[in-house]
């Protein structure tokens, strides 16, 4: 009997010792990530990397100023896409939605969340390539624009939901119509937590680079307006990567300390966000 | 009643409409219901274009295109089975190693550690979750594949060298070093969901197993983990849909080479591995067209997967719920 | 607020229009790796000579080149495996193609040890390729490597993993010297390869090899330079171990530059000649014959006669050999037929 139970003891701190372990462990990836990449990354970060165009190959030098603003422009117009679709997508189903009609919603929503990045990617060649003859950041964009949507769409509709019904009611006894109600009362009562989820979907948007290989391509000059092949900093890091050029990698590194600086940092900014809004109940 | 409302637009009430919409909150109706409808307008899109796209490998080589292991440009001969095996092989090699410390994390995490460190790991996880799969491919080959050919490979060849499975020329890329680099990337996922399911066990659970007289790991393990069993079983669905998926990391170390070995250190090839590489310089129609195929088989994959990782899930909701 | 926030976005949406500038031109293009060195060189230098020119070139494989160039995603491709009748049927235009330097693919090889340049018979590299020699101390490798230590270990072979013309180049030389090749793989650009792994484009072929020990894979010869990677003498039809270099690559395509068929496909590996690369190719600029863009047409027929001319002498700096003399003067004349 004792030594069973003394048995039935050391498989339990063992056990609990290993759980701890294997937290310790998946979080320290993170760590060894970001300091792999700080230290590779930080030697080959100068302001050349964000003022100069690439090199031609095998020569050192230059930057990725290019990437950088077509990144930027990629992003502008996937939110552009994204948001309005994901937000009153969500206002709709978190306030207006039939059963029938919502329960397809929310179906297609999860399917497009889990419908693979270079899925999309095939998605708008096929769709926007192809039909407009031309390799754009436009096409990139919307890739992009539509990888936003179920993320955007469910948030927004769970922190509407999450508001209180004592201020809708409020609201509404006063004699305001619904979307009066939604617009003036409900929905800035779940401003941060939507602003948060815009954040979420930009900031996974950001780092995709399988969608943009063959819609925004690359360039290695600046892309003028939005019907022109772009360089971006995902597209950049994968192509300097699987190159054998010393300096090339050097540059890839840096770009993924930018690249995942900025990831970070946007989560970090949405997380403060939510954080400081009103208290708020999930549902 | 909501139903009928999205409707008014047609039909004989149609008459009225101007002046019902006028009322605002038709018209937030009508506009909030076309930008949700717009999103299964896109599905549908999606699907219709991968459907079209693919109908001549589909017309050509019918089911076979799943059984057959040549693919060759030159005399434009496609089969899908050595991606569809380098895909599952690398996804549940990934799931081998990530179901087991991803589960004991979301236990740590879920039954063991104070609420407040609890939520400080889980962020940390969650901001793991966000690095961009390209920067895991960056790491992959420059950290992950030199130590595979280095160290662990070779090892495993001194070792356990009977088994096929470790067998042959070490590369460095193949299907370990992608089974490998996934396994980093879905362990976040699994120790979130997984969490949450956790989290959501009803306390008596615990504590009438341990009034039993049950140590804190008998209390978990047995009474607390089977409860939560199904929404578990949902986080890793959900994982492997994630690592199915997964391009670019896997592209960057899993050795391009469309064969199927029984070796662990042979190079292979994933489904989303050879859109990536191949898409833009298909030559011929139909060879774009098998590509094409390929993405409406990931697409159905990940499709069944995500539907049942749901479905689980919110099993395992139901039934906390019932019993709290 | 919300004027504040429709200003700033539509200064934002056109701000990429004002930087740009109104007369600024880009003209895309797409291919070919094998002579991406050069034609990035020449592409910013041309840039740098006419700074409103902006000749964007993304290689993406000879494959990739032709396929967007078919599909009218590009203004212009680039290939080192001449597009086939069939392509050529495809095509709503006609397209031309231009020479514009001779490269060579080498054989690459990392085999931690040995420094010196090995040499290779076609029976060899056949039989690496096909996956019947397996290791660095073969007797058909050591046979032509006297006195060169060669260790036990497996070989690593490299390939590419898109459709490429350096992979035609190269498998169009296994077959010309394999009859088994010719009859087991064939060539093309993306052919069924019995072994190895796959690189994605000339640069991947070079970083994996740079990266895996006792790996062999082949490139063009400037990526091995600029790499520092080693890279094998090759038997030529003569007999001689040849190594690929200026002298080499030019006299192989001796014979070619007198027999030039009008529309410039032509395949000079495996030719005769004691001191002939047996393994090197022209590499082609795809220019369509009916460019209706007025703008875009005179940028490319002017790049071409610069290139062609003032051009070439970039060439020998970047290990490619530039056109003779007769090829040049025949693709002038061809020029006209752009319109």
């Amino acid at each position: 009997m004792s030594f069973r139970r003394r048995w039935r003891k050391s498989v339990n701190a063992v056990m609990l010792s290993v759980t701890g372990i294997s937290a310790l462990v998946a979080v320290s990836v993170l760590f060894f990530i970001l300091g792999y990449l700080v230290w590779h990354g930080a030697r080959a970060l100068n302001w050349d990397f964000f003022t100069k165009l690439p090199k031609p190959v095998g020569e050192t030098g230059g930057g990725m100023a290019n990437a950088i603003v077509g990144s930027a422009k990629l992003l502008l117009l996937a939110s552009l896409v994204g948001v309005p679709v994901g937000l009153l997508g969500g206002v709709y189903l978190a306030e207006f939605g039939g059963r029938t009609v919502s329960f397809a919603v929310r179906y297609a929503t999860d399917l497009l969340n889990g419908v693979p990045s270079i899925v999309i990617g095939i998605f708008a060649y096929t769709m926007i390539v192809l039909r407009t003859r031309h390799f754009s950041t436009i096409a990139g964009g919307l890739a992009l624009g539509v990888m936003m949507i179920p993320i955007a769409v469910r948030s927004t509709e769970e922190f509407l939901r999450g508001v209180p019904h004592e201020l809708r009611e409020g609201a509404m006894a006063l004699g305001a119509s619904k979307w009066k109600t939604i617009a003036t009362v409900v929905a800035p009562a779940a401003y941060r937590g939507i602003l948060t989820a815009v954040l979420l979907a930009l900031a996974r948007v950001a780092g995709e680079t399988a969608p943009l290989l063959f819609t925004a391509f690359s360039n290695r000059f600046w892309s003028p307006g939005w019907n022109q092949p772009t360089a971006s900093l995902p597209v950049m890091i994968f192509t300097y990567a699987i190159a054998p050029y010393e300096d090339w990698h050097q540059q890839a590194w840096a770009a993924g300390l930018v690249l995942l600086g900025l990831v970070l940092a946007t989560n970090l900014i949405a997380r403060a966000v939510l954080s400081r809004g009103v208290s708020m109940q999930r549902s | 009643m909501a139903m009928e409302r999205a409707g008014s637009g047609r039909g004989p009430r149609s008459r009225s409409l101007v002046r019902r919409l006028r009322s605002g909150d038709e018209i937030a109706h009508l506009v909030t219901f076309l930008f949700a409808g717009s999103i299964l307008l896109i599905v549908g899109l999606l699907l219709n274009e991968l459907w079209v796209n693919s109908a001549l490998a589909r017309h050509k080589f019918g089911w076979s295109f799943f059984f057959t292991r040549v693919w060759d440009p030159v005399f434009e001969q496609f089969g899908a089975l050595p991606f569809i095996f380098g895909t599952l092989v690398t996804s549940a090699l990934a799931l081998l190693i990530a179901i087991p410390v991803g589960l004991g994390a979301a236990i740590f995490l879920a039954e063991l550690a104070p609420p407040r460190i609890s939520d400080a790991l889980a962020f940390l996880l969650d901001l793991l979750a966000a690095v961009p799969s390209v920067i895991y491919g960056l790491i992959g080959i420059f950290t992950v594949v030199p130590l595979l050919r280095e160290y662990v490979e070779p090892f495993l060849k001194a070792t356990l060298g009977f088994l096929p499975l470790f067998q042959g020329p070490v590369y460095g890329v193949g299907f370990l070093a992608a089974g490998v680099v996934l396994a980093v990337m879905i362990v976040p996922f699994i120790i979130s969901v997984s969490r949450e399911v956790l989290l959501a066990v009803p306390r008596e659970q615990r504590e009438a197993a341990l009034a039993l007289g049950a140590t804190r790991w008998e209390a978990t393990w047995k009474a607390v983990v089977p409860f939560a069993r199904a929404g578990i079983f949902g986080s890793i669905f959900l994982a492997l849909a994630r690592a199915l998926g997964e391009t670019m990391a896997v592209t960057m170390v899993i050795g391009n080479a469309p064969q199927i070995a029984a070796s662990l250190f042979a190079p292979g090839y994933s489904i989303a591995a050879v859109i990536a590489n191949e898409f833009t310089e298909a030559t011929g129609d139909l060879y774009l067209h098998a590509l094409i195929e390929l993405g409406l088989v990931l697409f159905l994959l990940t499709f069944v997967l995500n539907g049942l990782a749901r479905l689980l899930i919110l099993l395992t909701a139901r039934r906390g719920g019932a019993h709290a | 607020m919300r004027k504040f926030l429709s200003v700033l976005l539509a200064g934002v949406l056109l701000f990429p229009l004002c930087v740009a500038g109104a007369d600024t031109l880009l003209v895309n293009g797409a291919g070919a790796t094998f002579p991406y060195p050069i034609y990035s060189k020449w592409f910013d230098e041309y840039h740098k000579k006419f700074p409103n020119i902006e000749i964007n070139y993304q290689s993406i494989g000879s494959g990739g080149g032709i396929r967007q160039l078919l599909a009218g995603t590009v203004d212009f491709g680039a290939t080192d495996a001449p597009m086939t009748d069939e392509q050529l049927g495809q095509a709503k235009t006609k397209i031309l193609h231009f020479p514009t330097v001779l490269g060579a693919d080498v054989p690459t090889y990392n085999i931690p040890g040995v420094a010196g340049e090995l040499n290779f018979t076609p029976e060899a590299l056949a039989g690496i390729f096909l996956g019947k020699i397996t290791k660095w101390n073969d007797p058909a490798i050591t046979g032509a490597n006297r006195g060169v230590n060669l260790p036990a270990a497996d070989i690593v072979v490299i390939h590419r993993s898109e459709g490429s013309g350096t992979t035609y180049i190269w498998t169009d030389y296994l077959s010309k010297v394999s009859e088994e090749w010719k009859t087991r793989v064939g060539k093309g650009a993306s052919p069924n390869w019995p072994v190895g792994l796959g690189g994605k484009g000339n640069e991947g072929v070079s970083g994996l090899v740079k990266q895996t020990p006792n790996s062999i894979g082949y490139v063009e010869l400037i990526y091995a330079v600029q790499n520092n990677l080693s890279y094998g003498r090759v038997r030529n039809s003569s007999g001689t171990f040849v190594k690929a270099d200026l002298a080499s690559v030019t006299a192989a395509a001796a014979g070619a530059a007198n027999s030039m068929p009008d529309d410039f496909r032509v395949s000079i590996t495996d030719p005769p000649g004691k001191s002939a690369y047996p393994i090197a190719s022209f590499t082609w600029l795809l220019i369509p014959s009916d460019i209706p863009d007025a703008k875009k047409r005179e940028v490319l027929v002017g790049f071409l006669r610069w290139m062609l001319t003032e051009g070439q002498k970039h060439a020998a700096p970047l290990a490619y050999a530039p056109l003779a003399k007769e090829v040049v003067e025949k693709e002038m004349k061809a020029l006209a037929q752009i319109r």
